[in-house]
């Protein structure tokens, strides 16, 4: 049985303890890092993570794009959307297509 | 142009032959795959597109109640409140076959048998735009999981098609004109010994003849 988790600024993912997802808030980089780690390796089928601390663990995300778990997904935090997340879809089309033929923008 | 250095035997022949057979025919295969693979991905992103779209917005009104909801309480409250959630979700990963890229398939469980069973606090301390705020992610959790369902097979479809194009073009542009050419290669050079071979035997002829009668 997978569980679902969450990691990012606390202000925008407390509220996601309430509908039963693992939240998880690291306060520095580092600590990020290490609490990343112990999540993909733990029996997390998604996790959720905002798009201003993927930012940082951007390599350690790439690593997983090739697997088929867990999944990681960027969300926007409460500061607003940095249109990351967008991005990334983008790159996997332009990785299939060769051009970006979705967005056209 | 032979690259390669090949020998110029029936044997190799035959072999090479077959090696192009085989090649042509995986080339033709990989091709339909890499074709129906894009297929599909196209339309796999573009329910991605939607989906991401939605969420987004979805969150950001979410977050915005929050936002609201911390403003009127204090930050130990806010805490305290979600310390012990009721709710619990849990997933079951299948995975389907599509062109075999192995994609996940999430089955979602929750704790309670009520979805909407999720305030997990008193409702006397805490501010009603906490239950807002809560109630407006709850709605948008099953898109969210549908989103991480449909992004990941995107990204691992994209990879697969990445890859297969890499072998089509492979065969296409490398494997398959150099057997051929391999493959000409040898042949002219057996019809040259052929030849040769021939011209060697009348020229054997004629001396003995000339030997034999004094032509």
């Amino acid at each position: 049985m997978y569980r679902v988790a969450v990691i990012g600024d606390k202000e925008s993912i407390y509220g996601f303890a309430a509908l039963g997802l693992d939240v998880v808030y690291p306060e520095n980089t580092l600590q990020a890092q290490e609490a990343f780690r112990k999540l993909t390796q733990s029996n997390y089928a998604v996790i959720y993570i905002t798009e201003e601390l993927a930012e940082v663990l951007d390599e350690e995300i790439e690593k997983f794009s090739y697997k088929s778990t867990p999944a990681i997904i960027r969300i926007p935090g409460v500061k607003g959307n940095t249109g990351k997340g967008m991005m990334n879809v983008k790159k996997s089309v332009e990785k299939a297509v060769g051009s970006d033929i979705v967005f056209n923008n | 142009m032979a690259t390669k250095q090949v020998n110029p035997t029936r044997m190799e022949l035959t072999r090479l032959k077959k090696k192009l057979a085989t090649a042509t025919k995986g080339h033709k295969l990989l091709k339909d795959k890499r074709d129906e693979l894009m297929r599909q991905f196209l339309d796999m992103v573009k329910l991605n597109k939607q989906l991401r779209e939605k969420v987004e917005k979805a969150i950001n009104e979410a977050n915005k109640n929050f936002v609201l909801a911390s403003a009127s309480m204090n930050d130990e409250a806010l805490s305290l409140s979600m310390l012990a959630p009721k709710q619990e979700v849990t997933l079951e990963v299948s995975s389907t076959n599509i062109m075999s890229v192995e994609v996940p398939k999430y089955k979602i469980n929750y704790r309670t048998a009520d979805t909407n069973d999720m305030f997990c606090y008193g409702l006397a301390f805490t501010s009603c735009d906490l239950d807002t705020a809560v109630s407006s992610l709850s709605d948008v959790l099953p898109d969210m999981l549908r989103l991480a369902e449909v992004e990941k097979s995107c990204q691992l479809m994209a990879d697969e098609i990445e890859k297969t194009r890499r072998r089509v073009n492979a065969l296409e542009h490398v494997l398959i004109p150099e057997t051929r050419a391999n493959i000409r290669y040898i042949s002219m050079k057996l019809d040259e010994n052929e030849r040769s071979t021939q011209t060697r035997l009348m020229k054997v002829k004629d001396m003995m003849l000339k030997e034999a009668h004094g032509y």
